[in-house]
C-alpha cells in the first residue's frame, strides 16, 4: 500500500455557532468571519505538518482546492504546493486537484502543473477534478456544461504535455491559435493523473479506460460505498479487457488512531462531528446542481449517499458505524482498512489526520501514530 | 394528458392546443411546462392557442445541439414559419418571455404582437435577480409567489411519481442550461431591443421577488412603443397568481393590436 497525508486547511478559527445562520459554509458564508493573521497561523501549522509527514514516511502529501468556503482555505493550491516543493526533498506532492471545468483557460492549469513538476523535479501528481457543485455556484460556471468543459480541459491539457506546440486547439468551450507550453512537465510523458470523485459510474468509465487507466480515488463515502465503487471501478476494467491493478484505486478517508478505541473516538469526536455538520455541510441545491450529474447518477447518488447533504446532526458513532470515518486503536484502524483492502485490492490510502477543529497536538500525534502503528503493517 | 406532439425541423416537442381563431403561442418559462391553466381557457375563448413545452424541457427532444437561448430563439423562428401561415400573437413567461423577446429583435414578420409577462434576459445594474438556483423546494415555492396560500398549496401537493419525477428532474436540468449563466441574462440583449417593431405589452408582478419588477422600467424604455402593466400584490407568476386581471389586461391589449 502507497500513503498519502492529504490535508483540507479548514479554518478552524470559525465562529462555528455564528456559522450556523448560514446556509452552508460555503460560497455564502461572509468573509468577515475570516481573520487573515489567525489564517496565517493555520497555514503555518499546516504546512508543518504536511512537512512532517515526508519524515515520517509519507510516500505522497496532497493537498486540494476549494472555494469561497472556511472547509479549506486552498482556492488555489498550486501556491501551496509551491511551498511544500521547497521544504521537501523527496514526497510526492498531489493536488487533488484542480477542478478543470471551473476555469476560464485550462492551459493556465498546463502550465501550472508544468512549472510544479520542473520545480520539483518530478514530484508532482496532478488531481483532475471537477469540483463539487457548490464551486460551480462560486465559480459562475454553468454545471450543464461541467462534463464537457472537464472533458475537453483535460484533453487539452494532456495534449499540452505531450505534442510538440504549437499547436492548435478547437474545442466547443475553449479554442486557442498557439498551445505552446514553456515549460513542458519534468515527468515524461507528463505527470501521474489521479481522479478523485465522490463517485459516478460516467466518472469510472471515463477513468478506466485502456488508454487512461488512472487511479481513481473514491472521497467521502461509508464503507459500503467504497467498497461499491472501487469494485465497479474493476469491474469497468474488465469490459475494456483488463484486470485493473490495486494502484489504479484509491481510498481517501478521515482517520484518527489513539492508543485505545476509547481514546480515540474520545480525542477525535470534536473534529469530526465539526467537519461534517459545520465545515462540509451544504443543502441538495448546492451539492448537486443539476445538470453537474447525469439524471440517473443524480438519483442513485441521492439514494446512496448519507454523509453528505443537508444534515447537520452526523456523530462519530454513525461515521464510525458505517466506515466514512476510520477511528480508533492502532489493532482497530488497521483491521478496518485491511477489510476494505480485502474487499476491493485499494492499494492507495489518502489519509486525512487533521479534520475539523482538531487541534495541531492530536493532529500531529494521530499522524505518529498512524505512521509508527498502522502504516508499516499496511506495507 | 393526450400526447399531443409538433415537430419542427426534426425536434418534437409536446403541445396542449385549446380554441379557435387567431393564433397565439404562450412559451413557459424555466419553472416548466404549465398544466392547462385557467388562463390557457381564457385565451382560447378568443384564440386558436399553442402552448409547446420547450425543447430539452421534460418530455420533450432534448437535441444536444441546442445550447443556449439563441438556439431556442431560432428553434421558434423555425416554428413560427413551419406551424403556421399567418402572424401570431407570442406570449412568453419568464424564460419563455426571454425567448419571445431574443426571437423577435432577429425577426419580426411572423409576430402578430408581443406580451412579455416578468421576462427574463435583462438586468438592471445593482438590482440582481433572487438566486432560484440555490433555494431550497420551500424557499423557490414561497419566493415565487406574493399570497402564500399559493405557496402552500403547491408545498402540499403529493410527492411526484417516479415518472414525473424524471420529468422534473430534466426540466430543472434544461432551466440550468439556459439560465444558470450568465443568470438569466443575456447581455447583448438590451442593445437590440428596437428591433422589436411589433405592439409589444410587458406584464410584471409588483413583488416579483424571483426578476424584481424594477426590470420592468427598462423592457419599456427599450422597446418601442412598449405599454407595461405592473399587477399589484403579485409575484412572478402573474398569470397564475392574479389570473382574473392579467387575463383582462392581456386581452384588452390583444384586442387594440392591429390587424
Amino acid at each position: 500500500m502507497k500513503f498519502t497525508c492529504f490535508h483540507l486547511m479548514p479554518y478552524r478559527p470559525l465562529d462555528l455557532e455564528a456559522a450556523k445562520n448560514y446556509r452552508s459554509s460555503w460560497v455564502v458564508l461572509p468573509n468577515s468571519m475570516y481573520d487573515p493573521k489567525k489564517g496565517a497561523a493555520e497555514y503555518d501549522s499546516y504546512l508543518d505538518q504536511l512537512v512532517y509527514a515526508e519524515k515520517l514516511g509519507f510516500d505522497v502529501i496532497g493537498v486540494n482546492e476549494h472555494h469561497q468556503t472556511a472547509y479549506g482555505m486552498m482556492p488555489a493550491p498550486n501556491l501551496i504546493a509551491s511551498a511544500l516543493i521547497q521544504r521537501t526533498k523527496s514526497v510526492k506532492i498531489a493536488i487533488l486537484g484542480r477542478a478543470l471545468p471551473i476555469v476560464g483557460n485550462p492551459i493556465n492549469i498546463a502550465e501550472e502543473f508544468a512549472m510544479l513538476d520542473v520545480l520539483s523535479k518530478g514530484r508532482i501528481i496532478a488531481g483532475f477534478v471537477r469540483g463539487i457543485g457548490a464551486e460551480y455556484h462560486a465559480s459562475g460556471v454553468n454545471p450543464a456544461f461541467s462534463h464537457e468543459r472537464f472533458h475537453e480541459a483535460h484533453d487539452l491539457i494532456v495534449k499540452a504535455w505531450t505534442t510538440p506546440g504549437p499547436f492548435e486547439f478547437e474545442g466547443t468551450h475553449y479554442r486557442y491559435r498557439y498551445v505552446n507550453l514553456w515549460p513542458r512537465p519534468y515527468q515524461s510523458p507528463h505527470p501521474p493523473i489521479w481522479i478523485p470523485s465522490m463517485g459516478s459510474r460516467e466518472t469510472i468509465e471515463w477513468a478506466s479506460v485502456p488508454e487512461r487507466k488512472y487511479p481513481f480515488l473514491v472521497t467521502f463515502s461509508s464503507e459500503t460505498a467504497v467498497v461499491r465503487y472501487l469494485n465497479m471501478y474493476r469491474e469497468v476494467a474488465q469490459t475494456h479487457g483488463y484486470t485493473a491493478s490495486g494502484s489504479q484505486l484509491g481510498w481517501a478517508v478521515p482517520v484518527y488512531v489513539a492508543e485505545t478505541d476509547a481514546r480515540a473516538r474520545q480525542e477525535a469526536k470534536a473534529g469530526i462531528e465539526t467537519l461534517f455538520n459545520n465545515f462540509l455541510s451544504m443543502p441538495w441545491e448546492m451539492l448537486l446542481p443539476p445538470g453537474y450529474t447525469s439524471i440517473p447518477s443524480l438519483k442513485a447518488t441521492m439514494k446512496i449517499r448519507t454523509s453528505l447533504g443537508g444534515a447537520r446532526n452526523h456523530t462519530i458513532d454513525e461515521l464510525i458505524g458505517n466506515g466514512t470515518a476510520v477511528i480508533g486503536s492502532p489493532r482497530t484502524v488497521l483491521e478496518k482498512i485491511e477489510r476494505v483492502r480485502d474487499q476491493t485490492g485499494v492499494e492507495n490510502l489518502i489519509t486525512m489526520l487533521q479534520f475539523g477543529v482538531m487541534p495541531d497536538e492530536l493532529a500531529v500525534r494521530n499522524m505518529e501514530l498512524f505512521a509508527s502503528e498502522v502504516m508499516p503493517k499496511l506495507r | 394528458m393526450p400526447d399531443d406532439r409538433l415537430t419542427t425541423r426534426g425536434v418534437a416537442v409536446r403541445v396542449q392546443r385549446g380554441g379557435t381563431g387567431s393564433p397565439a403561442l404562450f412559451l413557459h418559462g424555466a419553472g416548466g411546462w404549465p398544466a392547462w391553466l385557467p388562463f390557457f381557457e381564457q385565451l382560447s375563448r378568443r384564440f386558436a392557442l399553442t402552448v409547446p413545452e420547450h425543447p430539452c424541457f421534460g418530455g420533450s427532444d432534448d437535441p444536444q445541439w441546442m445550447r443556449d437561448v439563441a438556439d431556442l430563439a431560432m428553434y421558434y423562428l423555425d416554428l413560427l414559419e413551419t406551424a403556421y401561415s399567418s402572424p401570431v400573437h407570442v406570449i412568453g413567461h419568464s424564460l419563455g418571455g426571454w425567448v419571445a423577446a431574443a426571437a423577435a429583435t432577429r425577426n419580426c414578420r411572423r409576430f402578430a404582437s408581443l406580451t412579455l409577462l416578468a421576462p427574463a434576459g435583462l438586468r438592471v445594474k445593482g438590482v440582481p435577480p433572487g438566486d432560484n438556483f440555490i433555494w431550497s423546494p420551500e424557499e423557490a415555492a414561497r419566493n415565487r409567489f406574493y399570497d402564500q396560500r399559493l405557496a402552500e398549496a403547491a408545498l402540499a401537493a403529493p410527492p411526484p411519481s417516479e415518472q414525473q419525477l424524471d420529468i422534473d428532474l430534466r426540466t430543472r436540468f434544461a432551466a440550468v442550461k439556459f439560465g444558470w449563466e450568465p443568470r438569466w441574462l443575456d447581455p447583448a440583449l438590451e442593445k437590440w431591443l428596437h428591433r422589436i417593431i411589433v405592439p409589444t405589452h410587458v406584464v410584471w408582478g409588483r413583488d416579483d421577488k424571483i426578476l424584481p419588477s424594477a426590470y420592468a422600467r427598462l423592457w419599456g424604455e427599450r422597446v418601442p412603443g412598449a405599454q407595461v402593466s405592473m399587477v399589484e400584490a403579485c409575484g412572478h407568476s402573474p398569470h397564475i397568481e392574479r389570473c382574473d386581471i392579467v387575463t383582462e389586461k392581456v386581452l384588452g391589449f390583444l384586442e387594440r393590436v392591429p390587424r
